[in-house]
């Protein structure tokens, strides 16, 4: 029986039967994953079986206590200077934003310093600092000072890692919440100060919501950049996950596998960080069909498989 | 010193070189409905933004509820408010635009809550009875939980209008309220105005909805290129416009 013959009974309004086709077939796409899948075969055939991995070692310094107490550290790390440079980042925004020209100026000179200079030089830079402000004081300039201290014991490893790191992001995330709050509708800021709403509660209530949609996508991306950066922190000798392990092989020569832990490490963070994200992105998709994150899943039978998942999800909002 | 709601003199306002309004002096008394005509890039859009000061004028004076907009004056000295005292200022004022504007993250009653609670600090719980109070009067009580791109253009409009009225303005402006929707949605924002207009809304309409104006409007002011060309009842001005200006704009529109 065709899908095109009206059946005897007919519904009762009249209306023609549901389509029933044979859906587009896509022999490239199955080609693709076999030959994917022949390749990881090949991969973890000589990952698994090369003695040089040394997987029994990769095993016992898994969750040493020396390794755990890296991988705290780089996540603590990651997670303060995310914070500093988010923060930072929304004010530089707003800054770089703001109608005079003297703090949009400030805003610009600073992006310009932190972006235009390497990371691993800004950190040096602060580790050094107590060279260049052995007194570091609180006061007015050229006035009195209320309050000093030796820059040495003020910027240890641990604030010297936090302050190149953040203060590093906060110049990227600028840009990112720059490019947030410029992709909102002017007339959206224009209804919230005919209601009323000052200029910083409308940035705050109106503006900035709307602009997530644009910002955390990159920003998940600047966080897991972030949580491989504070690797770098290495060099001013402080115990991040990397330098832990350095420590460790430097005792007994096994590299390639203590290397190994470090990066699972990495791999296993890096995930639950995305994880995190989707979650934050459906959360901040509210009010909008398009745009909310597809699981996973859904996108990897939509790809594969069937050309009728293609126009799921993009209908109703929640 | 006067009565009048709404009280323009001599208006004028620049964006750089090129001059938008060149002298636009009116009166809208308390309970009028003032209907603003006039051909595309006269000045209309920018004469209501004026009113609560999303734009600064340049000379003249706007006087709404007998009180100076954007200024304190001093003796012979005006002084610029700060930009908490022009958001005071504002809450009084309610405006409905063209392009409705709706807060697209938050829904139906979040739009119409946000700003009696943010704004004014109404507590939560009279903030939203009076949300469901607002958004049943323009024939949206069922529709509290849609955020915004689930509903037709013309139930954002009417939401726009609740969210404007739930702040209890003394003036409403509308600039073009109905000419982003479908010809079959046009009716139930005009109705919902009409409403307003019934119950004594003080209300500036700039519209091209000549049977609206004709039927709700006190008053009809003609713009064109900056200036006020005429003024008058509705009737007179759509069957006897005295202006040429008027009389080829209005065999364009009608
Ligand atoms: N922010 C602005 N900057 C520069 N020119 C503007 C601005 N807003 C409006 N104009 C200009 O002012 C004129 C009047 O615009 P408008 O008030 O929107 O007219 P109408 O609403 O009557 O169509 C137009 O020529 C327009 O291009
Ligand atoms: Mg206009």
């Amino acid at each position: 029986m065709t899908s095109t013959q009206v059946s005897e009974s007919g519904t009762p309004a009249g209306r023609p039967e549901a389509i029933k086709a044979v859906p587009v077939r896509h022999p490239g796409r199955w080609v693709a994953a076999a030959i994917v899948a022949i390749v990881a075969v090949a991969l973890i055939r000589s990952v698994a079986t090369n003695p040089r991995f040394e997987w029994d070692i990769v095993r016992q310094y898994f969750t040493s206590s020396q390794v755990m107490h890296g991988l705290l550290v780089t996540i603590e790390l990651t997670a303060i200077s995310m914070v500093i440079g988010i923060v930072l980042g929304v004010i530089l925004a707003v800054m770089r934003l703001s109608p005079n020209p003297l703090v949009a100026g400030a805003s610009w000179l600073y992006i310009w310093l932190f972006r235009g200079t390497p990371l691993l030089v800004q950190l040096l830079f602060w580790n050094f600092i107590s060279a260049l402000y052995p007194k570091i004081a609180l006061g007015i300039p050229f006035g009195p000072s209320f309050f000093d201290v030796s820059a040495n014991s003020l910027i240890t490893p641990f604030v010297a890692a936090i302050l190149g790191l953040g203060l590093n992001e906060g110049a990227y995330m600028a840009e990112i919440v720059r490019a947030g709050i410029i992709s909102v509708d002017e007339g959206q800021t224009e209804a919230a100060h005919a209601l009323g709403m000052t200029r910083l509660k409308t940035m705050r209530r109106i503006v900035l919501p709307q602009a997530m949609r644009v910002i955390i996508p990159p920003t998940g991306n600047e966080a897991i950049s972030m949580l491989k950066n504070t690797s770098l922190v290495s060099v001013i000798a402080y115990t991040e996950l990397l330098y832990s392990v350095q420590l460790i092989y430097a005792a007994n020569y096994k590299q390639i596998p203590l290397l190994i832990v470090a990066s699972i490490w990495y791999l296993i963070v890096t995930t639950i960080l995305s994880i995190g994200q989707y979650f934050i992105e459906r959360r901040f998709s509210r009010g909008s069909g398009r745009g909310r994150p597809v699981p996973l899943a859904e996108r990897m039978r939509r790809n594969l498989f069937f050309a009728r998942y293609a126009n799921r999800g993009a209908g109703g909002a929640p | 010193m006067s009565e009048a709601m709404l009280r323009a003199e001599a208006v004028h306002k620049s964006f750089g070189r090129l001059e938008v309004l060149k002298g636009i002096s009116l009166e809208v008394k308390p309970r009028e409905v003032m209907c603003l005509l006039g051909p595309s890039g006269s000045g209309k859009s920018t004469f209501l933004r004026c009113i609560n000061h999303l734009e600064k004028i340049d000379a003249g004076r706007l006087y709404v509820d007998g009180e100076l907009v954007g200024y304190r004056q001093q003796g012979d000295k005006l002084y610029e408010l700060k930009d908490k005292e022009v958001a005071m200022k504002r809450t009084e004022i309610g405006m409905v635009f063209q392009r409705f504007n709706l807060f697209p993250h938050m829904t139906a009653l979040e739009n119409v809550v946000e700003a009696p609670m943010h704004v004014k600090g109404t507590p939560r719980q009279a903030a939203v009875q009076r949300a469901v109070e607002m958004l049943d009067r323009v024939g949206l009580a069922d529709k509290l939980q849609s955020y915004p791109s689930q509903l037709s253009g013309g139930q954002q409009q009417r939401v726009a209008i609740a969210r404007a009225l739930a702040m209890d303005p003394k003036l409403m402006l509308f600039d073009e309220p109905t000419s982003a929707l479908d010809p079959e949605l046009v009716g139930d924002v005009l109705d919902v105005m009409r409403g307003l207009a019934r119950d004594g809304m003080t209300m500036v309409v700039v519209t091209h909805e000549i049977g609206f104006a004709r039927e709700a409007g006190d008053t009809v002011v003609f713009m064109d290129d900056g200036l006020v060309v005429e003024t008058g009842a509705p009737r007179a001005v759509f069957e006897n416009p005295k202006h040429e200006r008027t009389r080829s704009f209005l065999s364009k529109v009608l």
